[in-house]
């Protein structure tokens, strides 16, 4: 049975085909068509993670696709409880995007291709998480690298959306060249490219430790480019400018958190060589302080989300660099619920006022109560709050970070849940609390339509309760479902919670006591500290520090290859062959006109003169011709006679 | 004794003067003598031969009554025709008929 989950990437393709095909012109049709594959392959996925929890074994089921001499390639799907996890949080959040988008997306011209790139996305997503060796992930690695690109620039008529279109797939794109370098060291050390297959060989010591550390390493980079680690970070902000639809399902649930998958997937190698894994804890951990702490300043709605993905999706790198497999993909699981709802909470909000700046808003509460509370859970449950899902998941990282020797992980990881509970709700105080700044957006705005606000509200239930399977007291628990190697339980570290729990609501009452009851000031602050305040706003100046090392240099070659080479050398070659040709049928022309012409005319003047000489002959004498006539008689018998 | 030879070759020149003169004479009724002369040179090689080969039959000799009755035919003709080249040419001089001339 599970030999058939092939169909659940396949629906969300073929929806794709539908829509691009035959159901352009209808837009109702086409988001039927678009949801009921997604929804169907959520049922599929929901078979499959029953049927993984019913019998707890990896299944793969392989066929094979290149058979050449010296090298047969096999494609095939691996599942495992790891695969069906992500099945399922795929399919939830894709599904729910989904129906949101009905009521986001209406009036856009394009709506049709808008559910279209959404089904294309969900089969290439499904298709990498069923993936069971190298070169599968590649080829959907890179079809969601390609989804991803026309989704952000999906108002291609704008030029930012275009611009970060392509800055998110040339960075991604970076990242995988280093992926490809990896995928080559570590197929050709093992042999192989499938999965498990790699994984035995390095667990059986086949691979020598430094071409495993090296592979890994590039391996990583593939993931530092995908889910917007230090330094390939600097295209998640920008992909903002995409629907907001666009930015909950790719770049906070899902795409974004398909590098975190690669890691979890490979755990075995990152086991295997320390080295690589320290390099990959401490870019999560990097990460995971310098976006929160730009995530602190920003002043448009879905900037701050954003930095705060790429924050959480530190904390889920660092985690598993440390071996935390378990914590890793559970916060995974759990930041996908409440991330989608933070966006599309967001989305709501946006298209309530039409603006994405914070300052903009206020006092949204009364007028848009679900968007609110839905928020609001939302911002409870990332900042780590007892009982909600977010606190499960962050404490088993602190968790783990706490049993590295090196505490400096488990120091950054307090203080950026600290900082993650500040920015997070100085989002909703700001947006949701305090007199309305612009009262004349304020007026408009209104609560989205129920097709958006159930999303929300679903997502809200999920964002509470679907933690609680990893609560640690449990007997059968995630931890029981998702390991590597063994099964184990989680143990509840009470300092932890209790101090977790503390630094997220000192950060909570830091924003209340900043914007809503104004008791500390937000703009004294910022003058104290005018320059930190300064280099956060403007993220590092990373944006700039590349557009001068890479950008600008590589521009300047561009334009002095196209100046020097382009029109100097081709060009010229190019003209010089349309002048040469000129040359030629000049030549030609001068050949044809007095050669082959003259010959021509020269034959027709010779036969003229020879014919007026020739007929002189007939002097119109008879006694001539009977000369001649006698004449050639006597030749005739002058011959006859010799 | 006069052998056949000599008959031959008397005709033969006779025949030869009879071809000069059709050739190079320029007045009209010249070249109708001359062929009249070649007639009777033929003539002479009939009865020659005849005389000479076969002496019983007499096959030249009357061939050569044939040939003057045609001669007599043809000289007829040959003389309306200059009859008519007098009345169109206004005289008989060959060299003057060169209407087929280029």
């Amino acid at each position: 049975m599970l030999s058939n989950a092939w169909i659940i990437p396949l629906l969300p393709l073929l929806a794709f085909v539908t829509i691009i095909f035959f159901t352009r012109r209808h837009e109702r049709l086409s988001s039927l068509v678009s949801i009921g594959a997604i929804c169907f392959s959520w049922v599929l996925s929901l078979v499959v993670i029953i049927s993984v929890l019913k019998n707890p074994v990896t299944s793969e089921f392989e066929f094979t696709w290149l058979n050449l001499i010296g090298l047969q390639v096999r494609m095939g799907i691996l599942i495992d409880s790891l695969t069906a996890i992500m099945l399922f949080v795929v399919c939830t959040v894709s599904s729910l995007v989904h129906i949101y988008s009905v009521g986001y997306m209406t009036g856009d011209p394009r709506f049709s291709r808008f559910f279209s790139f959404l089904s294309l996305f969900s089969f290439s997503m499904l298709g990498l998480v069923l993936a069971n060796n190298f070169l599968g992930i590649f080829v959907f690695w890179e079809l969601v690298g390609l989804t991803s690109y026309l989704l952000i620039g999906f108002w291609f008529e704008k030029k930012t959306a275009s611009d970060a279109g392509k800055k998110a797939f040339i960075t991604t794109r970076t990242g995988d060249l280093g992926f490809i370098i990896g995928i080559l060291i570590i197929t050709t050390a093992a042999g192989t490219f499938n999965f498990r297959e790699i994984f035995h060989a390095v667990e059986a010591g086949h691979i020598p430790i430094g071409l495993l550390t090296l592979g890994a390493i590039f391996l990583f980079a593939g993931a530092v480019g995908k889910s917007a680690q230090f330094p390939l970070h600097v295209w998640l902000p920008d992909a903002m400018e995409g629907p907001t639809p666009v930015s909950a399902l790719i770049h906070a649930a899902t795409m974004v958190a398909a590098g975190v998958y690669l890691v979890a997937r490979t755990m075995t190698i990152y086991l295997a060589a320390e080295n690589a894994a320290l390099v990959v804890a401490s870019i999560g951990c990097i990460t995971a302080f310098l976006a929160a702490s730009i995530g602190l300043v920003q002043n448009d709605i879905k900037r701050v989300l954003a930095y705060s993905t790429i924050s959480q999706l530190g904390y889920m790198i660092m985690v598993l660099g440390l071996g935390g497999y378990t914590a890793g993909t559970f916060h995974l699981y759990t930041h996908a619920f409440f991330k989608a709802l933070l966006f599309l909470g967001a989305g709501s909000v946006i298209h309530a006022m039409h603006t994405n700046d914070i300052w903009e808003m206020g006092g949204l509460y009364p007028k848009m109560k679900v968007t609110a509370v839905t928020f609001i859970i939302a911002s409870l449950s990332i900042a780590g709050i007892f009982p909600l899902s977010g606190f499960w998941s962050k404490d088993e990282i602190l968790t783990v970070a706490g049993h590295f020797h090196n505490p400096i992980f488990l120091i950054v990881g307090i203080l950026v849940a600290g900082m993650t509970a500040f920015y997070m709700f100085r989002l909703c105080f700001v947006t949701f609390f305090g007199p309305p700044r612009d009262q004349h957006k304020f007026d408009h705005a209104h609560e989205s339509p129920k097709v958006m606000t159930v999303p929300l509200m679903i997502l809200a239930f999920l964002s509470i309760f679907a933690g609680w399977v990893g609560i640690p007291w449990l007997k059968h628990g995630y931890s029981s479902f998702v390991y590597h190697h063994e099964p184990h339980h989680a143990e509840p570290n009470f300092i932890l919670m209790i101090v977790s729990t503390l630094v997220a609501l000192t950060g909570i009452y830091l924003a209340y006591a900043m914007y809503y009851k104004k008791s500390i000031s937000p703009e004294k602050l910022k003058e104290k500290f005018a320059f930190p305040y300064k280099v956060l706003y403007n993220k590092y100046y990373f944006d700039e520090l590349y557009h001068a090392i890479i950008i600008n240099p590589v521009m300047k070659l561009s334009d002095f290859l196209f100046g020097k080479v382009d029109v100097g050398v081709v060009d010229w070659l190019v003209n010089g062959t349309g002048r040469f040709t000129v040359l030629l049928s000049d030549a030609k022309q001068w050949f044809d006109s007095r050669i082959v012409d003259g010959t021509v005319n020269g034959i027709a003047s010779v036969t003229g003169r020879a014919g007026s000489g020739l007929r002189r002959i007939q002097t119109g004498q008879l006694q001539n011709y009977a000369f001649v006539v006698f004449f050639g008689l006597v030749i005739i018998i002058l011959l006859k006679l010799s | 004794m006069i052998g056949l030879n000599h008959y031959l070759t008397l005709s033969t020149f006779l025949f030869c003067i009879g071809i000069f003169g059709v050739l190079t004479r320029r007045n009209a009724i010249g070249i109708l003598m001359s062929i009249e002369l070649m007639f009777n040179a033929v003539n002479i090689n009939f009865v020659a031969f005849s005389k000479f080969v076969t002496p019983t039959a007499l096959v030249g000799q009357i061939f050569a009554i044939f040939v003057i009755t045609i001669a007599a035919a043809e000289a007829t003709v040959g003389l309306a025709i200059v009859l008519l080249i007098y009345r169109n040419f206004k005289g008989i001089n060959v060299d003057n008929i060169n209407i087929m001339k280029w």
